[in-house]
């Protein structure tokens, strides 16, 4: 093919053209790239290197350890104990089924856990731990460490596990801690990071829950490096956390162990307060219950005769528990006219068993009547008329108010939960609450502790507590964090007289102390030791007139649900009070019969440091003690003398 | 033009056309080659394997190759142009039948020593085949409806081929560089405003198309067209390349965090960091310095073909630099402006940088013939 050299020119000078031009969109492209790279990674440089910080490093947490709680003489009530589990990581266990089959001849291992873990292992990822077995027992740990060569990718890891040492002596004070639920985060307006580690656990109940943010302390922190699967390279920095202050409470584990002892088979709740400071000695509500079962999740087996009891162990009678005060409320109608100077202690009322009231007649509890009594009589034989006299001259409103001075329908602060504020009456709550107007008839049952008016028995070891020292006593149950003491419950001197709070005292030590009184049987001998009381029998039903005119009315007769609630209030020693007391014991009829009985053991317990000499016991009662005493060491420590619990 | 008018009198013979060849190129190529080779030690952890000592040794091969090319007449090269093409569409009609199935895309054929990627070949030998046809064709029928239409078929079928396999990199790849080396040759301004204007209306019928039975492209490519679009949307999904390679490329800064200090790469954050991705280490440890270094490398190799083919008055060593040249950029310029959220993850490689043996070496005996094109262009 011949061509001209022209037209050769000519197609190569258009070549050349074309070329220069794409060559140009060429290098203008690559400029524009230039341009991109520049705007990257330099003028948005920071702002991705941030980000290529956030992919690469993670933060993880490093739970703190919680803080244990002690006695008021140093026992541990709740502590933390190393807990082994058995985790496995699929990668360095190669085949997981035959590593399970292996590890099955070393530990219990049934079908179910086994189903467990194999989904868990394929679900997770291949560098990630997968628990096999948790709360290990030591032996299983070693067994499973002497063969770790033949079991590739199976480790034993040790985390610190929460136990109660004292079982079911403190589950109504110190509570439990449970892993950390949705309900718990919702509850909560900011809630801390810690709280998202698994397995972390939060206190549920009780000062456990309450004090939760002293227990808990702070999480330290580690900053891993981590590839884009999430695997851990390296460590990079680690700042540890604070591990939780130790708490120290004002009960004493011995004191308690003993009243939780001796209601045992009853439903029933004690509280001792300590005068001289409001410190509470024993707080025990029964039955009870071991909240070590609930720690690692309780099951529907252990938990349902909790739940369905109609004993109610999982209600905490001390401070949730609201009752009618009964006759230990008359105590507040006595005061309240006294200090409105309405009566003296030696002005007399005539009870003839009965007395009409705005057209109703309201009983004493002995129909015969108490003939003429005084203050100290009537509150000795606790006569009902005496103080329907008495409210129906002092009113409602002044009964309330004094009642509210010694702790009643007042929310004691405590780290418990749930406590109760009870109910101390007035015209206007029952106007609001009710739509009916007050009438003389309420304050009538109000003056003897019925009717409308609830107590806890807290409140009324309160009450008896401020009756005794004539000082605004409050409850103290945390006497320290961290060593430092907190303030104590020594209030200030009530202002009232005197004189009337004498009288008060003298009323209460003859109603144990005197040949006359209703807890005669239950008095202390010991002179150092003597105790001041009263008792009170709350009604927990109308007697019907039929059922009067049926004489229906022991108690014995009735089914135990409808029986009286028993209760004592009571101090001692009467000469320079010590400790105050309350008893309550659920339908147990009358208080000088199932609760005084109680109370003066606690309280020579409480008083002697341990088990009383006989000697402080009436004659006739020295045996029976005795025996009883034996019983409730046997009881609590076992009969070949190991303790039974685990401290 | 062909040689035969030409006096060939002063083309150097023998082994003496090794002192003839465009040295500034090679060692252009030689330095591309080498900071592959240390970011493939870099992804590697600080390790010669598995990546950086096989691409070293397919290097050597590949740069043997190139000079044995360019040692070849390219009188020679050009007339095996028509067979190259015809073996190059038989290839990719064998991968359609036998290939194997890797990475969900049937693109290569095991040939015992290596697998070859015939679409690799395709865009070469159709460069060749291009320049082979207009150097034959009398210039002044170029434009002429027949003549233009011939190797617009002959660009189609191949990368229809390729299209089917499928690999849409590839396919556009042959598109834009058979498209450039007609708008080299001469063919008048408007062909190309028809096709410009057909292609818009095609790339709306591909989004038009979408949902319906007759869709045109498979939904994992308009999964990458939507998060190339919005990348933001599917971050740990289909958006999780592009974001972590603008997060490594971003965090490069100027000078970068220096070699081996890459967490973005080295923590494997980033996917095929030693293939497709590889741009971003770059970017990451060497920064924009390095990122503009490689740029200006590969902006010199482009010149350099086409300093080489604006001197070299024959048409077919001319439009065949030219061509190869195009091939070239478009290879690097898809791929970063892929990494750098320009264009959708479309899986072209960077050139010369990229680990993968085929592309190495086609390229390698690529720029052979520009090679050879420079050795024996007339004097």
């Amino acid at each position: 093919m011949r061509r001209n050299r022209a037209e050769i020119d000519a197609s190569h000078g258009k070549l050349t053209r074309r070329a220069a031009l794409l060559g140009g969109a060429q290098l203008l492209f690559m400029g524009g790239l230039a341009a991109r790279m520049r705007y990257l990674q330099v003028d948005q440089a920071d702002q991705f290197r941030l980000l290529a910080e956030e992919n690469r490093i993670n933060i993880r947490l490093i739970p703190p350890a919680r803080g244990e709680i002690f006695d008021r003489n140093g026992r541990r009530l709740a502590q933390n104990v190393p807990s082994y589990r058995i985790v496995l990581v699929r990668e360095d266990a190669g085949d997981v089924e035959a590593v399970l089959d292996r590890l099955s001849t070393l530990v219990e291992l049934d079908a179910e856990t086994r189903e467990r873990v194999i989904a868990e292992v394929n679900r997770s990822a291949p560098f990630l731990p997968v628990t096999v077995l948790e709360d290990v027992s030591w032996d299983d740990v070693s067994r499973v460490s002497v063969n770790a060569p033949a079991l590739p990718g199976i480790t034993p890891e040790v985390g610190l596990a929460r136990v109660y040492p004292r079982g079911q002596d403190f589950a109504h004070v110190v509570g439990r801690v449970g892993r950390v639920s949705q309900a718990d985060l919702d509850a909560l307006e900011d809630p801390d990071q810690v709280l998202r580690i698994p397995r972390f656990q939060i206190g549920k109940i009780n000062v456990e829950a309450r004090e939760e943010a002293v227990l808990r302390g702070s999480a330290g922190t580690k900053q891993v490096e981590v590839n884009a699967t999430g695997r851990v390279m390296r460590e990079l920095s680690r700042r540890e956390g604070q591990s939780g202050a130790d708490l120290q409470l004002t009960v004493d584990a011995h004191l308690q162990g003993y009243v939780q002892a001796r209601l045992d088979g009853e439903s029933a709740a004690v509280v001792v307060i300590d005068c001289e400071s409001g410190d509470l000695a024993a707080i025990a509500s029964a039955p009870s219950y071991d909240p070590n079962l609930f720690i690692g999740g309780i099951s529907s087996a252990d938990y349902n005769p909790l739940l369905n009891s109609e004993y109610r162990p999982l209600v905490n009678k001390t401070v949730q528990g609201t009752y009618p005060p009964g006759s230990t409320f008359k105590m507040m109608t006595a005061m309240a006219a006294l200090e409105e100077g309405l009566i003296g202690p030696e002005d007399t009322v005539y009870c003839p068993g009965h007395l009409e009231v705005a057209g109703r007649r309201f009983h004493c509890w002995k129909r015969t009547g108490h003939g003429r009594v005084n203050l100290e009589n009537s509150l000795k034989q606790s006569c009902d008329v005496y103080y329907y006299d008495l409210a129906v001259k002092v009113g409602i409103e002044k009964i309330t108010a004094m009642a509210n001075r010694f702790g009643l329908g007042i929310k004691h602060e405590l780290a418990l939960s749930s406590v109760a504020a009870g109910l101390t009456p007035t015209m206007a709550w029952k106007l609001s609450t009710r739509g009916e107007a007050w009438r003389v008839g309420d304050t009538v049952n109000s003056s003897i502790g019925q009717g409308f008016t609830l107590a806890s028995p807290l409140q009324l070891a309160v009450m008896t507590a401020r009756l005794a020292t004539g000082r605004e006593v409050t409850p103290r149950l945390v006497k320290s964090v961290d060593g430092v003491e907190r303030p104590d419950g020594l209030g200030a001197a009530l202002d009232m007289n005197q004189n009337n709070l004498n009288k008060m005292r003298k009323a209460m030590h003859d109603v144990v102390n005197d040949r006359r009184g209703t807890a005669y049987r239950s008095r202390i001998i010991a002179e150092d030791m003597r105790m001041a009381g009263k008792t009170g029998t709350s009604q927990v039903r109308n007697i019907t007139a039929a059922e009067r005119a049926r004489g229906v009315t022991k108690n014995q007769d009735l089914p135990w649900n409808r029986r009286d609630h028993a209760l004592f209030v009571c101090f001692a020693p009467y000469e320079a009070p010590r400790y105050a007391m309350s008893v309550l014991v659920e339908h147990g009829g009358g208080g000088s019969t199932a609760a005084a009985p109680i109370a003066r053991d606690v309280m020579l317990q409480a008083l002697a440091g341990g088990d009383p000499p006989l000697e402080a016991y009436p004659q006739g009662d020295r045996e029976r003690i005795a025996e009883q005493q034996e019983r409730l060491r046997a009881l609590r420590f076992g009969t070949d003398g190991r303790a039974r619990d685990r401290a | 033009m062909s040689y035969l008018e030409y006096t060939v009198k002063s083309v150097p013979t023998g082994l003496r056309k090794i002192l003839f060849l465009n040295w500034p190129l090679a060692v252009l190529l030689a330095a591309v080659a080498g900071v592959g080779f240390l970011m493939l030690y870099s992804v590697a952890g600080g390790s010669f394997t598995p990546w950086a000592e096989p691409q070293m040794k397919r290097f050597a091969l590949g740069l043997a190759l190139m000079i044995a090319v360019a040692m070849v007449p390219i009188w020679l090269w050009r007339n095996l142009a028509g067979l190259a093409y015809a073996i190059s569409v038989a290839l990719l009609l064998a991968v359609e039948l036998f290939g194997t199935v890797g990475m969900g895309a049937q693109r290569w054929i095991d040939i015992g020593f290596m697998r070859l990627q015939p679409s690799e070949l395709m865009k070469i030998t159709m460069v060749m085949f291009l320049a082979a046809y207009y150097d034959w064709l009398p210039a002044r029928k170029t434009s002429r409806p027949f003549w233009v239409l011939l190797p617009v078929i002959m660009i189609l079928l191949p990368t229809a081929l390729v299209l089917k396999q499928p690999d849409l990199g590839t396919a556009i790849l042959l598109l834009t560089a058979g498209g450039g080396l007609m708008f080299l040759a001469g063919v008048h301004w408007a062909y190309f405003a028809v096709v410009a204007s057909a292609g818009i209306g095609l790339i709306t019928a591909v989004f038009e198309s979408r949902g319906t039975p007759w869709q045109l492209l498979k939904n994992y490519q308009y999964r990458r067209i939507d998060t190339f679009l919005d990348p933001s949307s599917d971050p740990l999904g289909a958006g999780y390349h592009i974001t972590q390679s603008k997060i490594a490329l971003g965090s490069g800064g100027w000078t970068g965090r220096g070699f081996m200090q890459g967490t973005q790469s080295r923590l494997n954050f980033l996917p095929e960091k030693h293939t497709d991705f590889i741009f971003t280490t770059l970017a990451e440890e060497f920064g924009f310095v390095g990122g503009i270094s490689l740029l200006a490398l590969y902006a010199l190799i482009i010149l350099f073909c086409i300093a080489s083919a604006m001197l070299n008055r024959d048409r077919f060593a001319s439009l065949l630099t030219m061509g190869i040249a195009l091939n070239f950029f478009l290879f690097f310029a898809v791929n970063m402006s892929m990494v750098m959220g320009l264009a959708p993850v479309v899986g072209v490689p960077l050139p010369m940088v990229s680990y993968g043996g085929s592309a190495m070496l086609v390229l390698l005996l690529a720029f052979g013939l520009v090679q050879s094109a420079h050795v024996h262009r007339p004097r």
